[in-house]
């Protein structure tokens, strides 16, 4: 299958959020990929590879909107095994979800994968619009919050989390899934090629040293947004950003007895 | 062209779903700052209980009932919300972010070429709202400068909307239903007696620190005993001690209950970003340092295992001397 993967680069999520002013400072942020875009790269591999040979299928590609210094995840995912990167090239004022669903849709119209793999939502924005908004723009299925996906033929059966279980819906090739956490589970990927019996290690793979050596030679094509035919004119505009008020410090009590009488007359909570 | 069009969410068997209310209060809201009127619209097949219910709150109900329209996908759906939100001049299209918003909105967006604000907790204007970013450690404002404006509500933020004077209700056309090679097979739900968890009073969560999911039985019985539902953090429903979709934090559930009860959970920032809105929070954690405690009212050190089953007691004792 040829698949392409979207990553984002996020402050990594560990850090504390500093603010200058009245937007979010990132200036001393430490980048990283952001995680459910580790899983999407994490389930093309999966979906591309026969674990228990090593023998792999179809290709991977990952692509990234951003400064040049995002070629830095892009070369981590390399790292993991795709096969090559395309960066667009943008600055973060001129994106927003629609801006981004544009670009990738246009890389998309060029590339023509069968899949178009995604996180189900960047850790920094949160908004979990950009993968429906590109199926819509390309007039693909969509299967989103992905926990299981099994390819048969030309379409995918995917488990999808929703808030009360589980929901299977099936899509037809080229579509577009958006992956949630689960779906690095040992056996979450299902492609027909790997054997059934085959259990993954849980979460993404590390990069080898022989992968992170081959990264290096890898492409990363840079591209423009002119190129892409793209103009990107974000519709929504962030105003201003600010800490939430901090929750007042409570206190330890020294055992259940006093734990209850708070809770019945303080919180009145019982 | 100000008015709210607020997409209703149905249960399998075509009841209205009680999630959809916080949007509706959300709709009021809107329509209040533009001048506006809000509008329900109910789809799917068989929902006729559910658009009668859903009348009680809106100015006008649309209920689009439908054999195709079994099983909610977003490829059929979105296309019906686009074009009745232009037949009703809406400037703003919501519904509660669940898992039912959170998938179909985005399309309908995109269809309507609308901005699109996720996570609403707050209104400041028509088309200006407020948003948690970074796993809630940010505020954000954020405005929308399209002629139609689509909005995700958190359920936790808004409270259930009271029914108003009934309006209308009206029966519309599907028209043309596309799959775009999508289908709904089956849902698999997990059933459960206790209250939903978004909507519950009372939760109480276990973490890691429960070590294996038969452990877990202690926590029900002291849940049971409050009325409450059940929560998990991350590390327990990864390892299976519990179902997924007992899962609270950035991935999984915002709660925002009257009292929040977190045993063994250390309280990563994930976790922390979908419990922190609770009214009261009680940890009970043995490691005095865990993070928990920070967001905690009441936080006791002790062991789960000495902990909860004595909690459970002296609860019982209260329930019985207030009874």
């Amino acid at each position: 299958m040829k698949i392409l993967v979207t990553v984002k680069r996020v402050p990594d999520p560990e850090q504390k959020v500093k603010f200058k002013g009245t937007s979010v400072d990132v200036s001393a942020a430490n980048w990283v990929i952001n995680a459910f875009d580790e899983y999407a790269v994490e389930t093309a591999l999966r979906l591309n590879e026969n674990a228990a040979t090593g023998e792999k299928q179809g290709e991977t590609i990952v692509m990234s909107i951003g400064p040049k210094e995002v070629s830095q995840q892009l070369r981590s995912a390399l790292a993991m095994g795709a096969d090559r990167a395309i960066l667009v090239g943008a600055s973060d004022e001129e994106l927003d979800s629609f801006a981004v669903a544009r670009i990738v849709k246009a890389v998309v119209d060029k590339e023509k994968p069968d899949l178009l793999l995604m996180g189900k939502l960047a850790t920094d924005g949160e908004a979990s619009q950009v993968p429906q908004i590109v199926a819509a723009l390309l007039d693909w299925p969509q299967a989103t919050f992905a926990a299981q996906i099994t390819a048969s033929g030309d379409s995918l059966e995917v488990k999808r989390e929703v808030d009360t279980g589980i929901e299977v819906k099936q899509v037809k090739l080229p579509a577009v899934v958006s992956v949630d956490l689960r779906i690095i589970s040992p056996s979450a990927v299902i492609n027909g090629k790997t054997p059934p019996t085959h259990s993954y290690q849980e979460g993404p793979r590390y990069a080898s040293l022989k992968g992170i050596m081959a990264a290096k030679k890898k492409e990363i094509k840079e591209v423009a947004l002119a190129d892409l035919g793209v103009i990107a004119k974000p519709v929504t505009k962030l105003l201003s950003a600010e800490p939430p008020a901090g929750r007042k410090a409570g206190v330890k009590v020294k055992d259940v007895a006093e734990l209850v009488a708070k809770l019945k007359n303080e919180a009145k909570v019982l | 062209m100000s008015n709210v069009l607020i997409v209703c969410e149905t249960t399998p068997e075509g009841a209205l779903r009680k999630a959809s209310l916080p949007a509706v209060s959300f709709g009021r809201q809107v329509a209040e700052k533009s001048g506006g009127k809000v509008h329900l619209l109910v789809l799917g097949s068989g929902v006729g209980a559910a658009a009668e219910e859903a009348q009680k709150y809106g100015h006008k109900t649309i209920v689009v009932d439908d054999a195709r329209l079994k099983g909610p996908t977003a490829e059929a759906y979105a296309p019906i919300i686009a074009r009745l939100a232009k037949e009703v001049g809406a400037s703003v299209v919501a519904a509660t972010a669940t898992s039912f918003g959170k998938d179909i909105l985005p399309r309908a967006a995109a269809l309507l070429e609308a901005g699109m604000v996720s996570d609403v907790i707050g209104v400041l204007g028509p088309k200006t709202f407020r948003r948690p970013m970074l796993a809630g450690n940010a505020l954000a404002t954020v405005e929308a400068a399209t002629a139609v404006v689509v909005a995700s509500v958190r359920q936790t933020e808004f409270p259930p909307a009271e029914p108003a004077a009934g309006g209308e209700l009206s029966k519309v056309d599907a028209g043309e239903v596309t799959s775009k090679g999508a289908t709904f097979v089956r849902a698999e739900t997990s059933k459960s007696a206790r209250p939903d968890l978004s909507e519950a009073k009372v939760v109480v969560s276990g973490g890691r620190g429960m070590k294996e999911g038969k452990n877990f039985a202690v926590l029900e019985t002291l849940t049971d005993l409050l009325g409450g539902a059940m929560g998990a953090s991350r590390a327990a429903t990864d390892a299976g001690m519990v179902p997924a979709d007992l899962q609270v934090g950035q991935t999984g559930k915002v709660v925002a209950p009257e009292l929040y009860i977190a045993v063994a959970i250390s309280g990563a920032i994930q976790h922390l970003a979908g419990m922190k809105g609770s009214r009261v929070i009680v940890a009970i954690n043995k490691d005095g340092e865990a993070p928990i405690f920070q967001v905690a009212d009441y936080g006791l050190v002790a062991t789960w295992e000495q902990a909860v089953p004595a909690l459970t007691e002296e609860i019982k004792k209260l329930k019985a001397a207030q009874s």
